[in-house]
């Protein structure tokens, strides 16, 4: 576990400044989100907290650079967003991995895209199994791996390329409990080390509270951000947290939140991409 | 991994069913019989298309029918594959490709690659090359169409990772795209190896001179019956062990297709 790691770069500054992001086509089209500014100081980790349907995978999709907003910036350390790029890792709720490459060639990946030499890249991508705790895993394909390994295989591929930026869309959302529970706490040891930006998004209140040092509550269609919630808890932290007595405090503020609107209907879950995609084939063999 | 062991019957009934079949052949063909409708006079039993099977074996007539159609077979799929691959890609990616080039093709495609046969005589002074070009068309389609589903099929989410990992235009293509699309272009394939020994037969029976579709039409010409069927099954093995060829291939170029632990 203790191996050396390269050198971590600066961590990312993200700056939003009136930002508003339609998606959809024609007359489906809508504000996902409307109007938010925003600042995330480097190395902080945010939760983007709210019901399905709120907008804030949407963001998430914006700060990677899939969406592009309809009015408004958004900054990474000064710079503007106009598109993908290593700089701003982004997790899936289910795994994106490739499934032809082996579990170290997809970790490998970006590297290989910097046109980093064989030899080197395995070997910090078996650095980085290690660290997951996968090391003897790298000649799997991903369909021979749980959900949670898969989810751990994902957030090493990333975190190769050193990002300044951590982007989570649910990224344990499809996993059971206990591999829930455990893949926060890898999460967390892991960013001890990397000290990237992190924002991710969750609609689990104790998810939140438990990763992050700072929750943003966000309301459906439009959607805002309702409250800017600042978290006292010490690092690291472990699982006796969720039962302290200003954890519980701060997850009724937040289950009141969440729910004063609640005869909204239940919306259709975003995704970093867009609307959901329905796609038309266009022929039939 | 299945646990389940086939029961003795069910590993039994294949054979049984295959040798069934020969029998009622045989009884059909010796009985001469006559339905009216259908006829089974003039139809050779088993035990004499065995025989002229075996008679063609030894003879090298065998070999330069086999060598002509594999030949023909060959040149027009390898040539459909190149096209319907790189068309299809390019079709299933771009949305200018698919605007130039999908509607012209769209317009061919319900034509079947035999009604082509009179026109490449005229367009080809080669007959030779005249029955690759049937070869090809009929494989150029179902590869085409696979393509592009297989293509239309990937993952939008994999192309936003790979982007996000730092992959380019190109990188996309041969890391995304590409693998994506390959199960759907092995099954495009070994449909297109199907349609090009259906075509390759219809084209060398009424333009060939040699090859195994001409055999078995010649066969007829010259009352040899027997030789029809046995030009027949040859046809029915060469089809089935090609399209077998290409799927092994496929597995063999897709290793985690398949693999589990």
């Amino acid at each position: 576990m203790n191996a050396p790691l390269p050198p971590t770069t600066a961590a990312g500054r993200i700056a939003l400044d009136q930002v508003s992001i339609r998606v959809g086509n024609g007359k489906d089209a809508f504000t996902a989100v409307d109007r938010i500014d925003l600042d995330i100081a480097p190395g902080e980790f945010v939760c983007l907290l709210g019901p399905s349907g709120c907008g804030k995978s949407t963001l998430l999709g914006a700060l990677a650079g899939h969406l592009t907003p309809s009015a408004g910036t958004l900054r990474i350390n000064d710079g503007a967003i106009t598109g993908p790029s290593s700089e701003r890792g982004l997790v899936f709720q289910h795994h994106t991995l490739f499934p032809w490459r082996r579990v170290i060639d997809n970790v490998a990946f970006g590297l290989k895209m910097r046109g980093i030499k064989q030899a080197e890249r395995h070997a910090a991508a078996r650095e980085l199994l290690a660290l997951v705790g996968l090391a003897g895993f790298e000649q799997r394909y991903p369909s021979q791996l749980s959900g949670g390994m898969q989810q751990r295989v994902e957030i090493a591929r990333v975190l190769i390329g050193q990002p300044r930026v951590l982007l989570m869309d649910e990224p344990f959302g499809a996993l059971d409990a206990l591999t829930r529970l455990k893949m926060q706490q890898l999460l967390l040891d892991v960013w001890a080390r990397f000290r990237t930006t992190v924002v991710f998004v969750t609609h689990d209140i104790d998810e939140a509270l438990f990763l992050a040092d700072r929750i943003l509550v966000m309301s459906p269609r439009p959607g805002r951000i309702v409250e800017d919630l600042r978290l006292p808890f010490a690092r690291p932290r472990g699982a006796d947290l969720s039962t302290s007595a200003d954890f519980v405090a701060l997850k009724r503020h937040c289950l009141a939140l969440l729910h004063h609107d609640a005869p909204v209907p239940p919306l259709p879950r975003l995704t970093p991409l867009g609307a959901p995609d329905i796609r038309t084939l266009q022929f039939a063999i | 991994m299945s646990l389940r062991l086939p029961n003795p019957a069910a590993r039994v009934l294949p054979g049984i069913s295959l040798l069934a079949s020969v029998l009622l052949w045989h009884v059909l063909a010796t009985s001469k019989l006559h339905l009216g409708l259908v006829t089974f006079a003039n139809a050779p039993s088993p035990r004499e298309v065995w025989d002229a099977g075996l008679d063609l074996l030894q003879s090298p007539k065998l070999l330069f029918h086999l060598g002509h159609s594999l030949w023909r077979v060959f040149a027009g799929f390898a040539a459909a594959a190149v096209a319907g691959v790189a068309l299809g890609l390019s079709i299933g990616r771009f949305g200018w490709a698919r605007g130039t080039l999908l509607p012209p093709l769209e317009v061919l495609r319900p034509i079947p690659a035999v009604a082509w046969i009179p026109l490449s005589v005229l367009l080809f002074p080669s007959s030779e090359v005249s029955m690759i070009f049937i070869t090809f068309v009929g494989a150029l389609f179902p590869i085409l169409l696979a393509t592009i589903h297989g293509v239309e099929g990937i993952d939008a989410r994999l192309v936003a990772s790979a982007r996000s990992l730092g992959a380019r235009r190109w990188r996309v293509f041969t890391e995304v795209i590409l693998p994506g699309a390959a199960p759907a272009i092995v099954t495009g394939l070994a449909i297109g190896m199907g349609t090009c020994w259906f075509c390759l037969v219809t084209a060398e029976m009424i333009s060939g001179q040699f090859g195994i579709g001409y055999y078995t039409w010649e066969s007829y010409t010259l009352q040899n019956y027997a030789n029809i069927v046995v030009g027949m099954l040859l046809i029915g093995v060469l089809g089935m062990g090609s399209s077998a060829l290409i799927r092994t291939l496929g597995r063999l170029a897709m290793p985690w297709r398949g693999a589990s632990l």
